[in-house]
């Protein structure tokens, strides 16, 4: 067997392997906190396909698609100018900062405070979480585009528009999704958060709500959905990623 | 940028030094809140104007309850980030120094990495409860993750010309391992260390303030319930000069050890 062979096999078998010692090892432990994971399956069919898509998913992934917008737009913008102003961006600095260095969670009793227990609070601490790594990525990759460009498009006379258009975004593009995809992880674990505190539905609220009531299973199976929603959203934006980034030839390297 | 200004714009402009821009930023924005708060665009019950948060802060200093609140969620923090570097970093290099290894494992991470942490505070409360363990336990969940990522980066990428040349000295493979791998692997895992520990705190508290186990996420909650507006938000303040003070810390730490690493020289200049 060549070794490239022999690494694929491995890469297969692997993952399988671990699945059937898992699916062993569960069925025959008869422990209270890891059911077996036939059982842990069959819940994750009954509870999510579709009795709940519409009560919970929505509603959660919604809110998670909403915040993540914001933070994208409000981080880019703010980004954008940030980096292209040094006085400002120097005064904003330990702003940011500071900011950048609380914990969203801590922001829950605010959110819950200025914009009660409905969808805005959710959505607010899902952008305010996912803003920063947008943000200052954005800034570092404005304000590092190679000077020659800026001053090449100077020199051709090209309005502020199409230089922030054709030279500024892209130059910063791959940092800015380095950033993204720094956010999109932390989009799931906001939602999740904001959902286990102070909500009535949410793939969050659920969990917490089974493992209250001793559901095992089905805390599981939400469990599991989580993981499988982290892992789609990563190779949506893997795809996105490398469709926009194609021309870039750290493209692969920096979406590791 | 503003080098390529016109003089006639340059010249009756005020001249504000540099190293003062900082400050002044920091001012402006404590002002307008001041303002904007005290005006009644907001209302005091959500937001406090920024100096009696700023008092609150202060009265707040001479509680013992205060500082045993930042106690416990540093405990919390060192111990469960501890528990992630003994994990994360041999299992890295090892994932990183073998090509077998990395590409058995290679599915299992890509798939457990994206699951939200805090979709496991649930199975912590069940089986480790609402204290020290639950926090522990899914601070050490967290951190794992991305300094296992980044110690694989680091070490497979690795210069080959640098383990070719080790491995015709027959150097033997532990000394492989530790001098050419981790070696050269150290800046991505002083990088992901200083993730790791945003990380970190971030789950201390989200453990405390869903959880329940002591720490400021805890005391967060306490006041909003309470109704301590003014509290709530300087303990907030807290939790966020906490975040920077670390930040800080490892940055620090990063440049110091890092000293001989090219991303350290341009900084320096």
């Amino acid at each position: 067997m060549s070794r490239r062979a022999l690494l694929v096999t491995v890469e297969i078998a692997t993952p399988l392997a671990v699945l059937a010692i898992i699916w062993i090892w569960t069925a025959g432990a008869e422990s209270y906190y890891f059911p077996p994971l036939a059982d842990v399956l069959s819940a994750f069919g009954d509870t999510w396909v579709f009795e709940r898509f519409t009560s919970d998913v929505v509603p959660s992934v919604s809110r998670l698609a909403a915040g993540y917008a914001l933070a994208v737009v409000l981080g880019m913008s703010l980004g954008v100018v940030l980096g292209q102003q040094r006085t400002l961006r120097r005064m904003a600095t330990p702003v940011i900062e500071f900011l950048r260095a609380i914990p969203p969670p801590a922001l829950v009793p605010f959110a819950i405070l200025v914009f009660g227990v409905e969808n805005d609070a959710k959505i607010f601490l899902i952008a305010i979480g996912c803003v920063f790594p947008i943000l200052l990525n954005t800034i570092d990759g404005v304000a590092g585009v190679e000077p020659t460009l800026l001053d090449t498009t100077r020199v051709y006379r090209i309005g502020r528009l199409d230089r922030l258009r054709y030279v500024v975004l892209p130059a910063a593009a791959p940092q800015i999704f380095a950033g993204m995809r720094t956010s999109l992880s932390l989009s799931l674990i906001l939602m999740v958060i904001s959902e286990m505190v102070a909500s009535t539905n949410g793939i969050g609220y659920f969990i917490l709500q089974s493992q209250r009531s001793f559901a095992i299973t089905e805390m599981w199976s939400g469990i599991l959905l989580l993981g499988l929603l982290g892992y789609l959203f990563n190779a949506i934006f893997t795809l996105v990623e490398r469709r926009i980034l194609a021309w870039h030839r750290g493209a692969r390297a920096g979406a590791g | 940028m503003s080098a390529t200004a016109s003089p006639a714009r340059a010249a009756p402009r005020l001249r504000v030094p540099d190293a003062a821009l900082p400050g002044l930023g920091v001012l402006a924005v404590l002002a307008a809140l001041e303002l904007v708060v005290r005006a009644g665009l907001i209302s005091g019950r959500f937001f406090p104007p920024p100096t009696d948060i700023f008092s609150a802060l202060v009265r707040q200093l001479g509680e013992s309850a205060y500082w045993s609140a930042i106690l416990h969620t540093l405990e919390g923090w060192a111990i469960g980030l501890a528990i992630a570097i003994a994990i994360a970093v041999p299992v890295g290099l090892a994932l990183g120094f073998s090509e077998i290894l990395y590409h058995a494992t290679r599915p299992i991470v890509e798939f457990l990495r994206p699951v939200p942490s805090v979709a496991l505070v649930p199975l912590a409360i069940l089986v480790y409860g609402t204290g020290l363990q639950s926090k522990v336990f899914l601070v050490a969940f967290a951190a794992t993750w991305p300094l296992l990522i980044h110690t694989i980066y680091g070490a497979r990428d690795l210069d080959p010309v640098q383990l070719e040349t080790a491995r015709s000295f027959r150097i033997r493979r532990t000394d492989r391992i530790l001098r050419v791998t981790l070696m050269g692997a150290v800046p991505y895992i002083v990088t992901g260390l200083r993730i790791a520990s945003a990380t970190a705190l971030i789950l201390a508290v989200t453990a405390e303030l869903i959880i329940g186990s002591e720490g400021l996420g805890r005391s967060i909650n306490i006041a909003r319930q309470g109704g301590a507006v003014d509290e709530m938000y300087a303990l907030i303040v807290t939790t966020g000069l906490l975040g920077w003070a670390l930040n800080s810390l490892f940055a620090v730490g990063e440049r110091r050890v890092l000293h001989w690493h090219p991303s350290q020289r341009r900084e320096a200049s």
